[in-house]
């Protein structure tokens, strides 16, 4: 487990102009800079929102991450929600689901 | 006495990123109009500088070395990191306050190990209250952040100490200076619990500030708090900051947990100087 350094990575992707062009342009040089292991490099890859919530990344980090993404945000909270149906309770830190899962946002379609 | 206004403020990006999936767009506007209240008593004030004690989301500091608290000091700052079309803010550049802020860090050293910052960036956190309190950002800020991302996290009785070190600076300053405290009351921002409030445990938090109970506001334990308000529960630092810092009591002007696409019960409020 390399957490730091996933968030690491998402924290400079986040705050960083030249970092946000590598990721789009030449992920897989910028994902080599980080000490990361093959499910950690996999996840940031693919920006599966759901297992690097469940991998315990900050949920400042990983929203701002997700709305990087273009990622609408009923489609985030459901993303974190499938996260932990498929690899369970989040491991780490302070951002852990408490409320078993269920919306406590009226949801609404958008025109 | 030159600190001429304090006041509290909430920030959540939802507060205009998602003004449009609001159901309840009378409470939103109520909401609005009182920020924009806000906004008004703050250039009533006749302020010359804005200072928001702030807890910042990963804009500037990472757990590589975390100040528990910072002093922008720059000539400028730049937000919003986020997304613009997200957050519903355009980037832009805000003016620093730079000798100020530079002799207001001096000052609040006497008493708190601060650390300073000549670049800053600014997340929801400052461009949310910025953008209904400030919106043409004409006025000079000076950020100040207090880390209430997650432990090991700053003892409320530091935040106290660290609001009355803002006052006293600001008392040896002839600039004249509002300040607002923004965070969140009880939420779970950033989970799927968003939108999850405690409007009770909000509601006694505001008590306490209304009643000038420092024993009370600062009785709170951060597991206590995890449990009952969850991790943006944290955010209450900066209120205690700003109610140390104002020193009288704390008037509700607005506060609603009925917006939870916001993920944030909303307070607007004014303190009292003293
Ligand atoms: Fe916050």
């Amino acid at each position: 487990m390399s957490l730091y350094q996933v968030q690491k990575l998402l924290y400079n992707l986040n705050r960083d102009e030249q970092c946000k062009e590598q990721y789009t342009n030449d992920k897989m040089t910028l994902l080599r800079s980080y000490d990361l292991t093959d499910d950690e490099r996999e996840a940031l890859s693919q920006g599966d929102i759901g297992l690097l919530y469940v991998m315990g990344v900050n949920g400042q980090i990983l929203m701002h991450y997700a709305a990087f993404l273009g990622i609408e945000w009923f489609d985030y909270l459901e993303l974190m929600r499938k996260g932990i149906t498929e690899h369970g309770p989040v491991r780490a830190g302070v951002y852990a689901m408490t409320g078993g899962g269920r919306s406590f946002t009226k949801e609404r379609e958008i025109s | 006495m030159t600190l001429v206004y304090a006041g509290l403020t909430s920030h959540a990006p939802g507060m205009t990123g998602r003004a449009h999936m609001v159901e309840n767009t009378n409470e939103r506007d109520l909401l609005y109009a009182a920020l924009d209240q806000q906004r008004q008593e703050i250039q009533d004030s006749g302020a010359e500088a804005l200072i928001v004690v702030a807890a910042e989301h990963f804009a500037n500091f990472f757990m590589d070395n975390m100040p528990a608290y910072c002093i922008g000091i720059g000539e400028y700052h730049v937000g919003p990191i986020e997304d613009p079309a997200w957050l519903k803010i355009e980037k832009t550049t805000i003016p620093g306050a730079p000798a100020l802020a530079g002799a207001i860090a001096q000052e609040v050293l006497q008493s708190v190990d601060i650390a300073y910052a000549e670049e800053w960036k600014c997340d929801h956190g400052i461009m949310v209250p910025l953008h209904f309190l400030t919106p043409k950002y004409d006025l000079p800020i000076i950020p100040m952040n207090i880390n209430c991302q997650g432990p090991p996290l700053t003892p409320l009785s530091r935040a106290w100490a660290f609001g009355e070190a803002v006052r006293r600076a600001c008392d040896a300053s002839s600039s004249k200076i509002a300040l607002i405290g923004t965070g969140g009351i009880s939420h779970w921002p950033a989970t799927p619990d968003s939108g999850k409030i405690n409007e009770a445990w909000d509601r006694e938090f505001l008590d306490r500030l209304t009643r000038q109970d420092k024993a009370a506001l600062l009785s709170y334990t951060d597991s206590e708090t995890y449990q009952d308000a969850g991790q943006g529960g944290f955010e209450i630092r900066t209120h205690i900051a700003a109610a140390a810092a104002a020193g009288g009591p704390c008037h509700v002007q607005f506060y609603t947990a009925n917006l939870p696409i916001f993920a944030v019960g909303c307070t607007v409020a004014r303190f009292s100087v003293h």
